[in-house]
């Protein structure tokens, strides 16, 4: 059934008796949907989170996933805390998404939990509870993704722009068993969550707190038969002694570029997998999957008009248009997710060769190090502390293992009196590098610091940024 | 400097930057078991394709990917052939 505007999860779930047969797996702890219909993770409590704007704030993921089910329907607002999410923002997170409830799995709220009146705790020990669901809210649900500012960018979905790539897919003919080396509270694991109760299937949670080999160990004893995660993810489970654990008919990669290397070294390793990469952003939701087993994308793809995904080069960047796209961004800010046509600018620039286009780095110089993005300006600006910097240039270096690394071109101050000659000695650098560990995480202390005479500046008198 | 001192070094040195505590740099160390996380990897990989002109993990084609220290070595050195 394709979902419509006012269907909530609990309903697409109800709707043919999906609960039966599948469970949600985690590290610690499962729970078959089948006992959800009769019971509550949330105590029952669903009432008092009717209409509200919830925070979900769990450290285990399976509980996150829980309180998603029960809460689509119910609550106003599910703001989703991803769990690297930086204890001092919880208060900017709770003001912006007007928070007036949360969700967590423990017991009484924790030392910075927000008080704001209302807390329920969420287990996956379910209780029996009254079924009865009267709530006929259209749920928002708020995904965090990090923002220039160092703040997290709150990015607003309807359930009906989430599950918009699962719209019309053919029931499986074999039994699908889900999952994802993503958390799920990431739009790229919430697409795999939402794919997997769609569509029929059990999923598999993964754990910050479990090794890969672990990881794989528990998914190939679950007979995962599709699994999802970034190359660097896949580069990962390549070297561990466990990639053997699981004999999967398809893998996913996205989040990242995938490039060739991994592509073809997934097909050799999994050759009975159907390998699939994908392209999707937080804002602009899923845009298009390729299953031909080369990286890019068919420029055959771009200009397509009447599809449910239309695609546009402009400025070099792809643009997309869709009705899986966010709904807005929360907060005051002017920033706006589409232009007036109703594209999203997704800032990743590419580049048509021959009948393929290839992604060649990002429009706003931001690096994607194995997932977690880094904002140049900020590595810069601790760089340009230092005494002996003029000016510096933080950008991406490709990397085979984590996507890109970052790196830095600094121009150094000369020597008072001596002559006009930089100071570019070893020295420096490592003065340099030790101010960035201090200042900065580590994915984002530039890998290899390199001296230049001069940095390019854009007509605007800006550091020019993109270098295809 | 011989392919396998010049990775002993890189891991070494990325071992003492980036604080990990990894016991010895043995033949047998399973790289995946160890402290290292993706980051290191990267940072090696990048460093060794500077001080060895290779990056065997872009080029590998239909190759396993190395398990061990020992296979990461063998894994270079067939690369820097």
């Amino acid at each position: 059934m394709p979902p419509n505007s006012r269907s909530s999860l609990w309903d697409l779930l109800s709707a043919g008796d999906r609960w039966s047969g599948r469970s949600l797996l985690g590290v610690d702890a499962s729970v078959a949907l089948g006992d959800l219909v009769q019971g509550s993770s949330l105590g029952g409590r669903i009432e008092e989170l009717s209409g509200r704007s919830v925070l979900v704030t769990t450290k285990d993921q399976l509980t996150a996933a829980l309180a998603c089910i029960e809460l689509d329907g119910i609550a106003r607002r599910l703001v989703l805390c991803p769990p690297d999410l930086a204890p001092e923002h919880i208060p900017f997170v709770t003001k912006t998404a007007a928070v007036d409830a949360v969700v967590s799995d423990s017991p009484a709220p924790e030392a910075g939990a927000p008080d704001v009146g209302c807390f329920v705790t969420c287990s996956p020990r379910i209780a029996p509870a009254d079924a009865s669901r009267n709530g006929r809210e259209r749920t928002e649900w708020v995904l965090l993704t990090s923002g220039t500012s160092g703040l997290p960018k709150m990015v607003a979905h309807s359930l009906t722009a989430l599950t918009g790539a699962m719209v019309g897919a053919k029931p499986p003919e074999t039994p699908v068993i889900w999952s994802t080396f993503y958390d799920i509270r990431r739009y790229g694991g919430m697409q795999i969550f939402l794919r997997a109760l769609l569509g029929g299937a059990s999923l598999v949670l993964s754990s910050a707190h479990e090794s890969v080999g672990d990881f794989l160990i528990r998914a190939g004893a679950s007979g995962v038969t599709h699994i999802s995660g970034t190359p660097s993810h896949w580069f990962r489970a390549l070297m561990s002694p466990s990639a053997r654990q699981i004999a999967p008919r398809y893998v996913r990669l996205s989040g990242e570029i995938a490039t060739q290397a991994i592509l073809d070294n997934l097909r050799a390793f999994y050759h009975e997998a159907k390998i699939v990469h994908a392209f999707a952003s937080t804002e602009a939701g899923v845009a298009f999957e390729v299953g031909d087993g080369l990286m890019g994308f068919p420029a055959s793809l771009i200009g397509q008009g009447g599809g449910e995904v239309e695609m546009k080069v402009e400025d070099g960047s792809l643009r997309i248009r869709s009705a899986r796209i966010a709904l807005r961004y929360l907060g005051g800010q002017t920033e706006v997710i589409a232009d007036q046509d109703g594209f999203v600018d997704t800032g990743d620039m590419v580049e048509l060769r021959g009948d393929r286009y290839y992604f060649v780095g990002r429009r706003d110089g931001t690096i994607n190090v194995g997932g977690l993005k880094v904002h140049p300006e900020e590595v810069e600006a601790v760089i340009n502390r230092h005494p002996g910097v003029q000016m510096s240039l933080v950008r991406a270096r490709k990397n085979p293992i984590t996507g890109s690394i970052v790196i830095a071109d600094i121009v150094a101050k000369s020597e008072p009196g001596a002559a006009g000659v930089p100071v570019q000695t070893d020295a420096v650098k490592n003065e340099i590098l030790e101010t960035c560990r201090r200042a900065l995480a580590a994915h984002k202390v530039p890998t290899v610091i390199r001296f230049v005479p001069s940095l390019p500046v854009s007509p605007s008198g800006k550091l020019a940024r993109f270098n295809a | 400097m011989s392919v396998r001192s010049t990775i002993i070094t890189q891991f070494e040195q990325v071992i003492k930057e980036q604080n990990k505590q990894v016991p010895t740099l043995s033949d047998d160390l399973v790289l995946l078991e160890s402290d290292l996380d993706s980051l290191c990897f990267a940072i090696i990989v990048a460093r060794l394709e500077d001080a060895l002109g290779v990056d065997p993990f872009s080029a590998a084609e239909d190759v396993d990917f190395p398990v061990t220290l020992k296979d990461f070595i063998k894994f270079y050195e067939d690369a820097a052939k």
